[in-house]
């Protein structure tokens, strides 16, 4: 990707003082790239606002630096910095037409109020609401408000685009079709966008890249099928999608590769290169969807086998519930339709397959 | 009238007519006030027939004028004068959370609660030790004091109200503290402190006991002129003039009134 816009090196921002303080985040590393939908996301208190917030200059870093294409922002106010923000209750000027929202950031950089008209009304086109430039905020409906947001946030020209959860006030449906229309104008833009959200899918559906956040710290920085498919942390694969978590011991593997030997016997191998100082004790994590069911009659001595105690059927898939014996329940989703045979019944006996680049090893 | 089943006092028969009886006990003596100000007989108290007379002798009376100027003067310096202070004191409260916050918003209208009487002696007794000379100036400061807080409760409402992001917004597309004061905080709090100068406007107006004790030679406002007239005789000229500040007050209670309501 080409060049670094946004970098945060070992960012730290404590809130309060004493017994009071808490930490929103602990040394955070990041470098954002010019023209990437660049997502940050994690639950409540994970300080992926907080993140945004110093980027947009209304937080001040306890410690570290943010640079904007290496330039130090740290000690320039909101209105000296080239980043625009979508806030999450939109902040529409309430006593200002939906035009004079777009051109207040152009009026206030010094742009005569003419070009900043036109620049106003490319914008209203962009965003699909040319009509709607005399009224006021409280005239328009929720997604209706948001483009308007977007629409001031973009008028500047910003070099990047901060977005404050800004989807969360919409209904489902709405929400859809603002992340198409989000991401339609972060291509036509080429403007950098970086993107809170809590949202798993949202993140997934738009982002190039993703942060995944959590206390404080970025677990994991990668595409969203790289995290979705190679989660490197516990936290990162359970708050994305499902998974199912198995503790093992590391071994050798043969030719060159690592296996986890489960606490039943049973060896896994691994095609994830681990580090030759990882040893002893390990969890793994493996998506339903990666791992399929076979009679136990066919399965292998070195295979996982179990009871099949729940069956849910969701019509696309079937989730199968299966008692391991010892230690835990391992969840398998199965597509229906496809050609596999995937008719077990409730107590039956079965062997479970896995395809090995589907096991992955989490950080400790 | 409407009447809502739901609500178990409907369901009292005397309703109507306690109700009837409440309003005319708080109105009555208004009315009759007005009626009496168009009274023909110089004694107040019996009706001989209509006439606008007493309000010409009252428009008329140097006396009733000055102290009308007086008043006017205290009002409209004490209001711009608590305005602004209130003004400032609502801004600094909505700006983030300090220690003390709480003692501090109760001090600020605490002298809501004071006794008047005790302000006015306090106040008093102040300026004297002071040696300031009363007339006109300590009225005007002893107003200004009482008006703030009925100043700041309405603007403070208003703060309030107001969505932070909206002010993070302004500076977020350049505009620097002031420029987002000007063109966002201020237009969007001015119904907020228009409300609250009305409503000190006619406190203001209206006092009656602390100008009587912080005021001197030359500084009679228009209730402690009133008030003379009272102790020499009850005649419809003094109705004259209180309907005319009761019609200064329900304008201006009015127009507060309407402005508080205005929403975005």
């Amino acid at each position: 990707m080409s060049e670094v816009v946004i970098s945060a090196r070992s960012v730290g921002k404590t809130f309060g003082s004493g017994a009071d303080k808490v930490t929103a985040l602990d040394s955070v590393s990041v470098d954002i790239f010019q023209n990437e939908f660049f997502t940050m996301l994690g639950p409540s208190g994970c300080g992926k606002t907080t993140l945004l917030r110093l980027i947009g200059g209304f937080e001040q870093a306890t410690s570290g630096q943010i640079l904007l294409e290496g330039k130090e922002l740290n000690d320039l106010p909101p209105f000296k910095r080239p980043i625009n923000t979508v806030f999450q209750s939109y902040a529409l000027f309430p006593h200002l037409t939906v035009k004079q929202n777009i051109t207040f950031g152009l009026e206030m950089q010094g742009i005569s109020r003419k070009d900043a008209g036109g620049r106003a009304d490319e914008m209203l086109e962009l965003v699909r609401l040319a009509e709607y430039g005399d009224r006021v905020p409280s005239q328009l409906s929720g997604g209706q408000q948001q483009r308007i947001a977007l629409a001031r946030a973009l008028a500047p020209a910003p070099k990047v685009l901060l977005l404050d959860e800004p989807l969360s006030a919409l209904d489902l449906k709405l929400r859809k079709e603002m992340q198409v229309e989000l991401k339609r104008l972060q291509t036509e833009t080429g403007i950098t966008f970086v993107f809170v959200t809590h949202d798993q899918e949202e993140a997934l559906a738009m982002s190039d890249r993703i942060a995944v956040m959590q206390s404080g710290e970025i677990l994991q920085i990668g595409a969203p099928r790289e995290i979705y498919e190679a989660p490197t942390h516990r936290f990162v694969a359970d708050f994305i999608g499902d998974s199912n978590f198995l503790v093992g011991d590391l071994v050798d593997g043969g030719a060159g590769k690592r296996a986890v030997k489960l606490s039943g016997g049973q060896v896994i191998a691994l095609t994830q290169e681990v580090s030759d100082q990882r040893t002893g004790e390990v969890t793994v994590s493996v998506r339903p969807e990666r791992l399929g069911l076979v009679a136990e009659s066919d399965a292998g001595a070195d295979q996982l086998t179990g009871t099949v105690s729940t069956i849910i059927y969701f019509g696309t898939d079937t989730t199968y519930q299966i008692d391991l014996g010892n230690e835990a329940l391992l969840t398998v989703r199965m597509q229906n339709g496809s050609g596999a045979k995937a008719d077990f019944a409730e107590g039956e006996r079965v062997g479970i397959t896995m395809s090995p680049d589907a096991i992955r090893v989490l950080a400790d | 009238m409407k009447v809502d089943a739901s609500n178990p006092l409907w369901r009292f028969r005397g309703i109507t007519s306690t109700a009837m009886f409440f309003f005319a006990y708080l109105y009555l003596p208004i009315v009759v006030l007005i009626a009496l100000s168009f009274n023909e007989n110089r004694l107040a108290t019996i009706w001989t027939g209509f006439t606008m007379d007493w309000y010409v002798t009252a428009l008329s009376n140097d006396d009733m004028l000055r102290a009308a100027q007086n008043s006017i003067v205290v009002a409209v310096s004490a209001t711009v004068l608590a305005t602004i202070a209130a003004t400032l004191a609502a801004m600094g409260m909505s700006r983030g959370r300090f220690k003390g916050e709480a003692g501090v918003s109760a001090m600020l209208v605490l002298p809501l609660l004071v006794p008047e009487i005790v302000t006015a002696i306090a106040t008093l007794l102040f300026f004297v030790a002071l040696g300031i000379k009363l007339g006109l100036l300590t009225v005007i400061i002893a107003h200004t004091v009482f008006c703030i807080p009925f100043a700041y409760l309405p603007i403070r409402a208003r703060l309030e109200g107001m969505d932070p992001a909206l002010v993070e917004a302004a500076n977020d597309l350049y505009a620097n503290e002031w420029k987002a004061f000007r063109r966002v905080t201020l237009p969007l709090l001015w119904p907020g402190i228009l409300s609250g100068a009305m409503l000190s406007f006619i406190i203001s107006l209206d006092d009656f006991v602390i100008s009587y004790f912080v005021g001197g030679a030359g500084s009679t406002t228009l209730p402690i002129y009133i008030f003379g007239m009272i102790r020499i005789g009850i005649t419809p000229e003094v109705n004259a003039v209180s309907a005319m500040m009761l019609i200064v007050s329900i304008v201006f209670v009015s127009i507060s009134f309407m402005i508080d309501r205005i929403r975005y």
